[in-house]
């Protein structure tokens, strides 16, 4: 089997994680910029955070063969603080020309409130201004409907942003239909308790196709299963699914999606 | 398309297995002191979904644990979402 993993937080997950990850066929890793689990003081620990993403998590990834790509934002849990926001935002520049970097994520909203808001439409207007490719969040549980909604509104309201280079994460089934209709990517998250599980994100493809989706392990410093990308990929072929369109899901669709960054490169003989 | 049998052969014990967890869960809340909460009441709302003959539970389900309204919150005063949503004058 080879498969993509296209959102995980590697920084909080051990070399064993990447080595496992390795030997189940994963064939490159992307890491979207996170909250901490705590809130980080100053913009200082932004800088290093980038400086990790950029530079030192390529190193380890490398180890197993993998390329480890990244992208740049200050969570929306970390929104509320319109000062600090600020901050972020203007050292965020400063790291996009590095060579792993594929845009601007993981952007969003958590809680569904004004400030989120505003920082989501600056970073939305950095990636327009930069031409990057952009990786969004959507709230947890109650909060993601509404916030999955004013999300699309904002992107669909920036004339510059197209939605074939937005993809929208942690889809579940009250929101993946408003996200493929209106022309974006969609990621489903495969969580035990709080995202979708293995079984229901296979019913998501066979309801709604395999056509700009994929799925992510989104592993990080919680309960999280840095492997379920390939157990559902296992279960898939397990439900009847032919191995082409497992292979589309898992492999092909987050090659077509971050190709449109040119930084995106397999390795040779892929 | 899959066929009917083939389902119920893959998925028929687990899900039997998650619905005794749901019934065992609401006898434990039963057999418990004190007040349930809002949550309770969307855990009993969003099951009349799952006998509702509709082809789209998990949707439905989901629906109902979901905030409905359309507007920004003013501020955020706290990180963390429940699973359901408190009402207008409580969230
Ligand atoms: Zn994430």
């Amino acid at each position: 089997m080879r498969y993509i993993e296209p959102h995980a937080h590697m920084v909080s997950r051990t070399t064993d994680d990447y080595q496992a990850m390795a030997m189940a066929g994963c064939q490159a890793v992307c890491e979207p910029a996170f909250w901490a689990g705590f809130d980080r003081s100053s913009a200082k620990g932004f800088y290093d955070y980038f400086s990790q993403l950029t530079q030192h998590e390529p190193r380890r990834a490398s180890m197993f063969g993998m390329p480890h790509y990244t992208w740049l934002c200050i969570n929306p849990k970390e929104s509320e603080d319109l000062a600090l926001a600020d901050e972020v935002l203007a050292i965020i520049p400063e790291f996009m020309d590095s060579p792993n970097v594929l845009g601007i994520g993981e952007i969003g909203l958590n809680k569904n409130s004004r400030n989120e808001m505003a920082v989501l439409e600056k970073h939305v207007d950095l990636a327009a201004r930069r031409e990057q490719l952009i990786l969004v969040h959507t709230p947890h549980l109650e909060d993601k409907r509404k916030g999955t909604r004013l999300i699309l509104d904002v992107l669909k309201g920036d004339s510059r942003i197209r939605p074939e280079r937005c993809i929208i994460d942690h889809v579940e089934e009250h929101t993946v239909k408003m996200v493929l209709d209106d022309g974006f990517w969609a990621g489903m998250t495969l969580y035990p308790e709080t995202k979708c599980t293995a079984n229901r994100a296979i019913d998501i493809l066979e309801v709604y196709g395999n056509e700009r989706i994929w799925m992510n392990s989104a592993c990080d410093w919680g309960i999280s299963v840095p492997l379920a990308v390939p157990r559902a990929a296992q279960e898939m072929k397990h439900r009847g699914n032919d191995h082409r369109f497992v292979d589309k899901v898992v492999y092909q669709n987050p090659i077509e999606f971050m190709s449109q960054s040119p930084r995106f490169i397999l390795p040779e003989g892929h | 398309m899959a066929n009917r049998k083939n389902i119920l052969d893959l998925y028929f014990l687990d899900a039997r297995a998650r619905l005794i967890d749901i019934a065992a869960f609401m006898d434990r809340v039963d057999r418990a002191d004190g007040e349930t909460d809002f949550r309770h009441d969307a855990f009993r709302e969003a099951l009349k979904a799952l006998d509702s003959g509709m082809a789209n539970r998990a949707e439905k389900v989901l629906l109902s644990f979901s905030d409905p309204t359309d507007e920004p919150i003013p501020a955020a005063t706290t990180k963390a979402a429940c699973g359901a949503w408190p009402g207008a004058d409580n969230a």
